[in-house]
C-alpha cells in the first residue's frame, strides 16, 4: 500500500516533468541546439530571440538550452543531451574554451556542425567562431561616435581605459588611433587607466576633466570606466559641455542617456548575435563551407579567417530611442 | 524491521528506475540507444564513485562536504604536475595522493581535533577551494599529455567507458565490504551508537579516520577522471558537486542519522539521478526546472520515510 503510494507519487512527478514536450522531432527541419552560458540570463534570452527570428526565416528549429549555473560541467551535460538527439548543428557560448573540446569533438565526429558565438571554443572543438565584432570595427565605431559628439567633428578627447596590460583594451586603442588618421579634427590628448575599478576610474576621469578644461568628449572602452566617467562628468557639473561615449551596458547607462551625459554609446546587440549565429549554424548544417563567406541574412556576410574566427558587425549604437528597451535585457 | 524497510526502499528505487526508462523511451525516440546511454553514463559516474565511500561515512554517522573542493585541489595539483612535465602515471598518483591527503586532514580534524564533521568539512571545503583559486586565479592549466585523456574519455570495450567499468567494479567491492565483512558491520554499529561501539571494543576513531581518508581518495579518483574528461583545470571545477553527491547517497536510502543504508540503494540512486537529468535534458527541459525537480525528489525521499515512521 505505502509502496504503491510512494511509487505513484514519484511517477506522477516524472510524468508531470515529462508532459507537454512529448512530440517526436519533425523530420526534415534543420535542428540547431543553441546553448547559453547559463539560463535565466537576460543576455541569452535576447540571443534566443534572435535565433528564433533566424529559424523562422530559414525554416529551421531552435532548441534553446543551457546549464543552470555557468559551469563547463553543466554545459557538457547539456551538449551530451543535444548530441543524443542528433541535432544538425550546435551554437554554443562556452563557459570554458578548453573543457568543451572533447565533447564537441565527439559531436563533430557524429556529423554535427559546431559554431561558437560570443565566448569562443578552442579551435580544435569547432567549425567556426562568430565574434560579436572585431578590434578594428570597435575602434572605428568608437572614433565615429566621438566625431559625432564633438561639435563639427573637431575637438579634444581623452580615454579612460582599464589596465595598461589588458590585451583587449590595448588593441582597441591601437585601432582607435588608426581610425583617427582619417579624422584630423580630433585630438587624443590623454589615456588614463582606471583598472576596471569603479572608484579609480572615477578619480582618473575627474583628473582628465581638470587637466583638460576644453575637453569635448570623454571616451571609455570599458563598461566600468564608462559609468565612472559619466558620473565624473555629472558630478563636475559638465553635463552637456563634455560628452561621454564608448562601450558600455544599456542597463548601466540608461539613466545617463536620459540625462544627456552619455548621448550615445555602443556595444554588441545580443539579438543580432543570436540571429547571426543561428544563420551560420543552419548554413553549415546544410552543407555550407566555413572557408567561404557565409550569409547572415539581414546582418550581411561574414568571412572566417584562417583560425575560423569571423566578426559579426560593428558594435550596435544605443541612444535615447532604444536604450530603455535594451536596458531590460542586459 | 530495518531489513524489510530497506528492501522496500531498494525495490522502490528499482521500480522508479524502470518507470524512468519506460517513460523516457516512450517520450524520446533517442533514449534507448546504446551510444546515447553510454554518453549519459558520464553524467553521473564520477559523482557516483564518490558516493560509494561517502555512503559508508554517512552510515558511520559522519559527513564530508569538502569532496568537490578536494576535486578542485587534486585537479590543480595534477595540472601543475603536468605543466612541469609529469607523465600520465605520475599524474594519476598525484591526483590520488592529493585526495588521500585531503581526506586525512578531514579525518584528523574530526578524530584528533574532535571538531564535528559538518563544521570541519565546511572549513576544509572553503580551504581547499580557496587554495585552488589562490594557486590558479584566472589561469587555466591544460598541458596534459595526450595519453592522460584515457581515464575520462577512454572505453574499456564497445560502449562501456573506463569510468563506467570503474564504477561497476568499485560498487561491487564496496557492497561486499559493507555487507559481507565484519568491518562493514562495525561501520553500521558505529553509526547506530558510537558510544556503545566503543564500549564493545571498536576503535571508533580509527574507523572514522579511515573512512575520511577513503572518501578523500575517491574524490582524488573522481578528480583524475573529471580532469581527464575535460582536458583542462580551472579552480571552479566540480563546483556544487558536494550537494549532488550527498543527494545521491540520501536518495539511496542512507539515513542522515547514521546506521542505515545499503550500497545497492546508492547504486540505484546514482542511476536514477543520472537518468533523470539525462532524460529531462533529452526532452530539453530547462536546467532550472530540472533542479526544481531533483530538489523535490530529494525532499520527498527524506520526508516520506520520516512520515512513514510517524504513522
Amino acid at each position: 500500500m505505502t509502496r504503491a503510494t510512494l511509487l505513484s507519487m514519484l511517477c506522477a512527478i516524472l510524468a508531470l516533468a515529462g508532459c507537454g514536450k512529448s512530440e517526436a522531432p519533425r523530420s526534415g527541419a534543420t535542428r540547431v541546439g543553441v546553448v547559453a552560458k547559463s539560463l535565466g540570463n537576460g543576455f541569452f534570452d535576447a540571443v534566443r530571440k534572435g535565433a528564433d527570428e533566424a529559424a523562422k526565416e530559414l525554416g529551421a528549429e531552435v532548441i534553446f538550452t543551457g546549464p543552470t549555473t555557468p559551469t563547463a560541467e553543466g554545459q557538457i551535460e547539456v551538449l551530451n543531451a543535444l548530441i543524443a538527439q542528433r541535432v544538425d548543428a550546435i551554437a554554443v557560448s562556452a563557459n570554458d574554451p578548453d573543457a568543451l573540446v572533447p565533447t564537441l569533438t565527439r559531436a563533430r565526429d557524429r556529423g554535427i556542425k559546431v559554431v561558437s558565438y560570443d565566448s569562443a571554443v578552442a579551435q580544435a572543438g569547432r567549425d567556426a567562431h562568430l565574434a560579436p565584432s572585431s578590434d578594428q570595427l570597435i575602434g572605428e565605431t568608437v572614433i565615429a561616435l566621438t566625431a559625432e559628439l564633438a561639435s563639427e567633428g573637431r575637438g579634444k578627447f581623452a580615454v579612460v581605459s582599464a589596465t595598461p596590460t589588458s590585451t583587449n583594451q590595448n588593441s582597441w586603442l591601437d585601432q582607435m588611433r588608426k581610425a583617427l588618421v582619417a579624422r584630423p579634427g580630433l585630438d587624443l590628448v590623454g589615456v588614463a587607466y582606471g583598472d576596471d575599478v569603479s572608484d579609480k576610474s572615477y578619480r582618473e576621469a575627474v583628473a582628465l576633466l581638470k587637466q583638460h578644461p576644453d575637453l569635448a568628449v570623454l571616451v571609455s572602452i570599458s563598461s566600468i570606466g564608462i559609468v565612472a566617467s559619466a558620473r565624473a562628468v555629472e558630478d563636475q557639473g559638465l553635463t552637456g559641455r563634455v560628452k561621454v561615449t564608448g562601450l558600455g551596458l544599456p542597463s548601466e547607462l540608461a539613466g545617463y542617456v536620459q540625462k544627456g551625459v552619455v548621448p550615445k554609446f555602443a556595444i554588441w546587440n545580443p539579438i543580432d548575435l543570436g540571429y547571426s549565429a543561428m544563420q551560420i549554424a543552419v548554413q553549415l548544417a546544410r552543407g555550407g563551407d566555413a572557408g567561404k563567406p557565409l550569409s547572415m541574412g539581414r546582418m550581411g556576410e561574414v568571412t572566417f579567417a584562417a583560425d575560423g574566427v569571423g566578426a559579426m558587425s560593428k558594435p550596435f549604437v544605443y541612444d535615447a530611442s532604444n536604450v530603455a528597451e535594451f536596458a531590460q535585457i542586459f | 524491521m530495518t531489513l524489510v524497510k530497506l528492501m522496500r526502499w531498494e525495490s522502490m528505487l528499482g521500480l522508479v528506475l524502470v518507470a524512468e526508462v519506460v517513460l523516457f523511451s516512450s517520450l524520446s525516440p533517442y533514449f534507448l540507444n546504446v551510444d546515447t546511454l553510454s554518453d549519459a553514463s558520464f553524467n553521473f559516474t564520477e559523482r557516483a564513485l564518490i558516493a560509494l565511500p561517502l555512503a559508508l561515512l554517512i552510515i558511520a554517522g559522519e559527513i564530508d562536504i569538502s569532496v568537490a573542493a578536494i576535486i578542485a585541489l587534486a585537479s590543480v595539483t595534477m595540472g601543475l604536475g603536468a605543466a612541469h612535465g609529469v607523465g600520465t602515471p605520475g599524474l594519476l598518483g598525484l591526483g590520488l595522493a592529493t585526495g588521500l591527503l585531503a581526506g586525512c586532514v578531514n579525518g584528523a580534524l574530526v578524530t584528533v581535533g574532535r571538531v564535528p564533521s559538518i563544521v570541519a568539512t565546511i572549513g576544509t571545503m572553503t580551504l581547499f577551494r580557496g587554495a585552488a583559486y589562490a594557486i590558479l586565479g584566472n589561469r587555466v592549466l591544460k598541458e596534459y599529455p595526450g595519453s592522460f585523456a584515457v581515464f575520462g574519455q577512454g572505453y574499456l570495450a564497445g560502449p562501456v567507458s573506463i569510468e563506467l567499468a570503474l564504477f561497476a567494479v568499485f560498487a561491487l567491492a564496496f557492497g561486499l565490504f559493507l555487507h559481507r565483512t565484519r568491518w562493514g558491520r562495525a561501520i553500521y554499529a558505529i553509526g547506530a551508537n558510537p558510544v556503545a561501539s566503543r564500549f564493545a571494543g571498536l576503535d571508533v576513531n580509527r574507523y572514522k579516520f579511515a573512512l575520511f581518508a577513503l572518501t578523500g581518495l575517491f574524490a582524488g579518483l573522481a578528480a583524475v577522471l573529471l580532469t581527464s574528461r575535460l582536458g583542462s583545470t580551472r579552480p571552479s571545477i566540480a563546483q556544487g558537486w558536494e550537494l549532488e553527491v550527498i543527494g545521491i547517497v540520501i536518495l539511496g536510502g542512507v539515513s542522515v542519522w547514521g546506521g542505515k543504508g545499503t550500497i545497492m540503494g546508492v547504486v540505484l540512486a546514482a542511476l536514477v539521478f543520472g537518468l533523470v537529468t539525462f532524460g529531462l535534458g533529452l526532452m530539453n527541459i530547462p536546467g532550472i526546472v530540472m533542479s526544481i525537480f531533483t530538489g523535490a525528489l530529494l525532499i520527498l525521499v527524506v520526508a516520506v520515510p520520516a512520515w512513514l515512521q510517524r504513522r
